[in-house]
């Protein structure tokens, strides 16, 4: 096998473990969080893991800094929640969750992803 | 002290216009300000100092706009806005028309089409430039313009705004997701045509070093820039269709009414309430919707929208309140009769009094149950999710395996083919169809039954709902009209059969001693009417209910008003469990011919019966054999008898039942042919529910009668498992809903797969049910399930799609085909394909506004 070929191999077997490690590695913290939580929506939900408290309102304030089309809209299915959310603007969110459990919550097209965590 | 109302431009949700509210209240002067999200307008109460720049800066510093009109004609201190019941005009409110809450979003489209045009004029010059080889012959332009196009320089310099500023956004998004560590379908296009554009740059200017790397040097300068306008195109078209998606909300939005008329006492600007001057007169004020309180009295005259919900207090009209139940024909009210916000006065002027007003109205509280809906998610989306969170990052891995495979094993030249269809791969992906796949169909299939009528409150109903196989009905006030009427009636017939009056032929031999002027018909229902009156009972109610409405047979009677007289009755009893009885002093009229000479004035009393047989026997009432057979022939029918009789003689009888509301029979009917089994549930007994279930058409081994209120959950439950012991023999699962009224029958509307609560207006929002009716026609169950199953058919037609189209056109792209036949997939091809399938999706979703439902 000619050195190029084996070179090229190498680097886009690399490049592949790469792509896994970087997207699917990430260990993401949960914040914790009481009463009220502000979320900068820019590529993504920052912090995009939750923990609340169960029975408890909770107002998240989403602010969405990123033009793409897929974050304008949030969507919080176990909520029954879908909101627009204008750029550079503060929308807030008040919920109160009944149940304990993990609720995820993502943009309109589900690209981008969030969990909320009850406790 | 002033009010200023202003139009607010730029607003996307209810929580925007909390934001300017509390904006706006922070500015010193201003007493009281609220935001109508619906209306998009604002409104304030405020000090003379305070200036409408003041308020149009303090919005503007949130983003948005206020607009006030040059004459200031906004502002409208306290009494100019008032308006005398008999005055003229008053100067009402110039506001500017409110804005499209659209309007930013066409802006953006705007933009995106500048774009589009300019890309596409260069992506042209691009396309012809880079294939000299296929253009020279057809227009054969020697020295011209084409040697000039494809100079790679020329094609760098028309490239480069197509990459960086059409372009842009696809950078904008990339680079904060990568950030994130998540990707989108943005970061696939950004990748793909920076990879074509930055490999374009390298061969125009340093081509010898590539080749230097055994590298071939090629532009792909067309490929870059025709994938970004095509997708550009795309998202352009697909952000068109989509606004349409939300068009039930938006024409439910618009449906309110601007401005009430409401009445109200003029008030002194300053002086508190109970300080008000005295004994002034009611005026007319037309004053924004927002302002209208609980309790106000408003004047609605022919052909105008209703403003809030409410009572009617004074006069009587039809309205048309198709626009909220769906249902075509207008609806009859008078005094008492609720009255709907944005529904429309047709023929009469009257006065209510709102009672519900904002949020509570029930106009509100369909577009939040929609909206919620919209907001939920199918459980069939699940997969669709799973792959999609896992999709862009799996693409950009196929497509290195693809450069790869290429490099390694594919024919010369190597790194052509091998970047080529890295390329491809990254452009056909779609993620994006695949979320749109679902939430499209749902808004249309929720907000085209919100049209209708029919709200469903969850995408996971509407999905539950086309699987049911059985459906459950409450008999009393869901089939049924829910409250007894007199089914038939008849007087005691005359012996022979001569037709006509009858009863006058009957009347001496019966020697009722009734008044000169008035009929034996007349006269009986007269005393059966004037001594029921006396009884709560709702058989009576029913009985008097029905002669009122009788047709009276001499047309001079009609129209003069009541012609049911009157009689005092007096030592009037109720018998619990049989009926009533009364006496009725009459003067002897009848008497007075043949007796000469007596007091006309002195008076009969004769004795009345109302009740059920065992009344008749108790009182030895001299039976009639004609009117005994009739009842016997009813009594099968399940009717429940009263016997009139009158001075001792039986001499008329009703039927009464509980009637089968109009359309159940076709509603019935309807399910049967779709293949779902009608069940009907009651508290009443076995011959009243075998009637009623025979007349809708109910098989008889489908009818559970007497079962009480609580067991009504359990007969849901055991219908459920039931049909899932089935389930394991013969793999066929049954799904159960429950249609009731949602009043006393909330568990088993709870424990049904689908609870269907026919909804009395203000009931939408019974928690137990899944999906309220607003018309109260029952086809509308039928209505909805095909509205599911259509729905549905769109979500997997849209899903089999996306799917199919990316399992089938990635490997394409990755050349998967060509050891074969030899194909590949041209990466401008691809990004053709990948903006036509989002746009196929969003297009199959709107087609569903076109299905017609039969209710």
């Amino acid at each position: 096998m000619p050195i190029d070929k084996i070179i090229v191999s190498v680097i886009g077997i690399l490049g592949i473990l790469f792509t896994y490690l970087y997207f699917f590695g990430k260990k993401e913290e949960a914040v914790e969080a009481k009463g009220s939580l502000d979320i900068t929506v820019e590529g993504g939900y920052q912090p995009s893991q939750i923990v609340i408290p169960a029975n408890t309102p909770m107002t998240l304030n989403f602010t969405r800094l990123d033009s793409n089309p897929c974050l304008e809209e949030l969507v919080m299915p176990e909520f029954k929640i879908k909101r627009t959310l204008p750029l550079n603007e503060k929308i807030s969110i008040k919920i109160k969750p009944q149940k304990t459990g993990s609720f995820p919550f993502s943009c309109g097209m589900n690209m981008f992803h969030g969990k909320i965590i009850v406790k | 002290m002033k009010t200023l109302s202003f139009p607010i431009a730029g607003m996307h949700c209810a929580s925007c216009a909390g934001n300017i509210e509390k904006k706006l209240k922070k500015i010193p002067g201003i007493t009281k300000a609220s935001v109508n999200y619906a209306a998009e307008k604002g409104y304030v109460e405020c000090d003379e100092k305070v200036s409408n720049t003041d308020i149009k800066d303090a919005v503007s510093s949130l983003g948005y706009t206020a607009y006030f009109s040059e004459s200031g004609k906004n502002t409208s201190g306290g009494s100019n806005r008032l308006r005398h019941l008999e005055g003229g005009r008053m100067d009402s409110f110039q506001v500017e028309e409110s804005k499209n809450p659209d309007e930013l979003k066409l802006k953006e489209l705007a933009t995106l089409k500048t774009k589009i045009i300019i890309s596409a004029i260069l992506s042209t010059l691009i396309f012809f430039g880079s294939f000299p080889e296929w253009f020279n012959p057809i227009f054969n332009f020697q020295f011209s313009i084409f040697n000039l196009l494809s100079n790679p320089y020329t094609l760098f310099l028309l490239a480069t705004p197509v990459q960086f500023w059409a372009g842009f956004e696809f950078y904008k998004n990339t680079i904060p997701a990568l950030k994130n560590r998540t990707a989108g379908m943005d970061t696939l296009i950004a990748i793909g045509t920076s990879a074509a554009f930055l490999f374009s740059v390298l061969t125009a200017f340093f081509p010898q070093k590539l080749q230097q790397f055994g590298v071939q040097p090629a532009t792909y300068f067309d490929t870059s820039s025709v994938i970004i306008t095509l997708i550009l195109l795309g998202r352009f078209l697909e952000a068109r269709a989509k606004l349409h998606t939300s068009d039930a909300i938006k024409k439910l939005l618009s449906l309110q009414a601007k401005t009430a008329r409401v009445l109200r006492y003029p008030k002194t600007p300053g002086v508190p309430y109970y300080a008000q001057p005295q004994g002034l007169k009611l005026q007319e004020l037309d004053i924004p919707i927002d302002q209208v309180q609980k309790g106000d009295i408003i004047r609605v005259r022919p052909g105008e929208k209703i403003p809030v919900d409410g009572i009617i207090i004074d006069g009587s009209t039809s309205i048309d309140e198709s626009m909220v139940t769906g249902e075509s024909m207008p609806v009859e009210k008078k005094k008492d009769s609720r009255v709907y916000g944005a529904t429309i006065n047709k023929t009469g002027s009257f006065l209510f009094q709102a009672d519900k007003v904002g949020a509570e109205t029930l106009l509100s509280q369909i577009i939040k149950l929609v909206e919620e809906a919209q907001g939920s998610k199918a459980p069939i989306q699940r997969l669709a999710d799973i792959i999609s969170s896992y999709f862009v990052p799996a693409v950009l891995m196929l497509s290195i395996a693809t450069f790869i495979l290429w490099y390694d094993f594919g024919p010369a030249p190597v790194f052509s083919f091998a970047f080529v269809n890295l390329i491809a791969v990254l452009i056909i992906a779609c993620p994006c169809a695949l979320g749109l796949a679902t939430p499209t169909a749902i808004m249309v299939g929720t907000g085209l039954g919100a049209q209708n009528g029919i709200l469903i409150k969850d995408a996971e109903s509407l999905e539950i709902a086309g699987k049911i196989k059985a459906v459950m009905f409450d008999k009393t006030g869901t089939l049924t009209a829910g409250h007894p009427q007199v089914t038939d009636f008849s007087f005691m017939p005359a012996p022979s059969s001569v037709e006509g009056d009858k009863l006058e032929e009957l009347g001496d031999k019966l020697k009722l001693h009734k008044p000169k002027d008035v009929s034996y018909e007349d006269y009986i229902l007269s005393l059966v009417y004037s001594l029921e009156k006396h009884s709560e009972h709702s058989l009576s109610g029913a009985i008097n209910e029905f002669i009122e409405n009788l047709p009276h047979p001499n047309p001079l009677l009609v129209g003069e008003g009541n012609w049911v007289r009157s009689y005092e009755i007096k030592d009037i009893q109720a018998i619990e469990g049989h009926g009533i009885k009364g006496v009725v002093k009459t003067p002897r009229m009848v008497s007075q011919r043949v007796y000469p000479g007596r007091d006309s004035s002195e008076v009969e009393e004769t004795e009345i019966l109302v009740g059920n047989k065992k009344l008749m026997e108790k009182e030895k009432i001299m039976r009639c054999a004609e009117l005994d057979k009739k009842g016997e022939l009813w009594a099968q029918e399940a009717k429940t008898l009263a016997y009139v009789a009158v001075d001792g003689k039986n001499v008329a009888l009703f039927a009464i039942a509980d009637t089968l509301k109009p359309d159940a029979k076709e509603a019935v009917l309807q399910l049967k042919q779709m293949g779902i089994a009608a069940y009907m549930i009651t508290g009443d007994n076995q011959q009243t529910a075998a009637a009623i279930g025979k007349l809708a058409g109910i098989d008889s081994d489908k009818i559970f009668a007497e079962v009480l209120p609580q067991e009504k959950e359990k007969i849901v439950q055991e219908l459920k498992s039931e049909a899932d012991s089935k389930k394991i023999t013969t793999a066929s699962s049954k799904t159960i809903a429950f249609v009731g009224d949602g009043i006393n029958d909330a568990p088993a509307l709870a424990s049904a797969d689908v609870g269907i609560a026919m909804g009395q207006g203000t009931d939408i929002a019974i928690e137990a049910a899944s999906i309220a009716l607003l018309n109260r026609n029952l086809t509308a169950v039928p209505a909805a399930i095909n509205l599911s199953k259509k729905t549905m058919r769109t979500i997997k037609e849209n899903l089999v799609w996306a799917f199919g189209y990316n399992v089938i056109l990635i490997p394409v792209a990755m050349g998967i085909l060509y050891p074969f036949t030899g194909w590949l997939l041209n990466p401008a091809l691809a990004a053709f394909a990948m903006a036509a399938s989002s746009i196929s999706v969003v297009g199959n979703s709107l087609r569903l506004k076109g299905f017609k439902l039969k209710i």
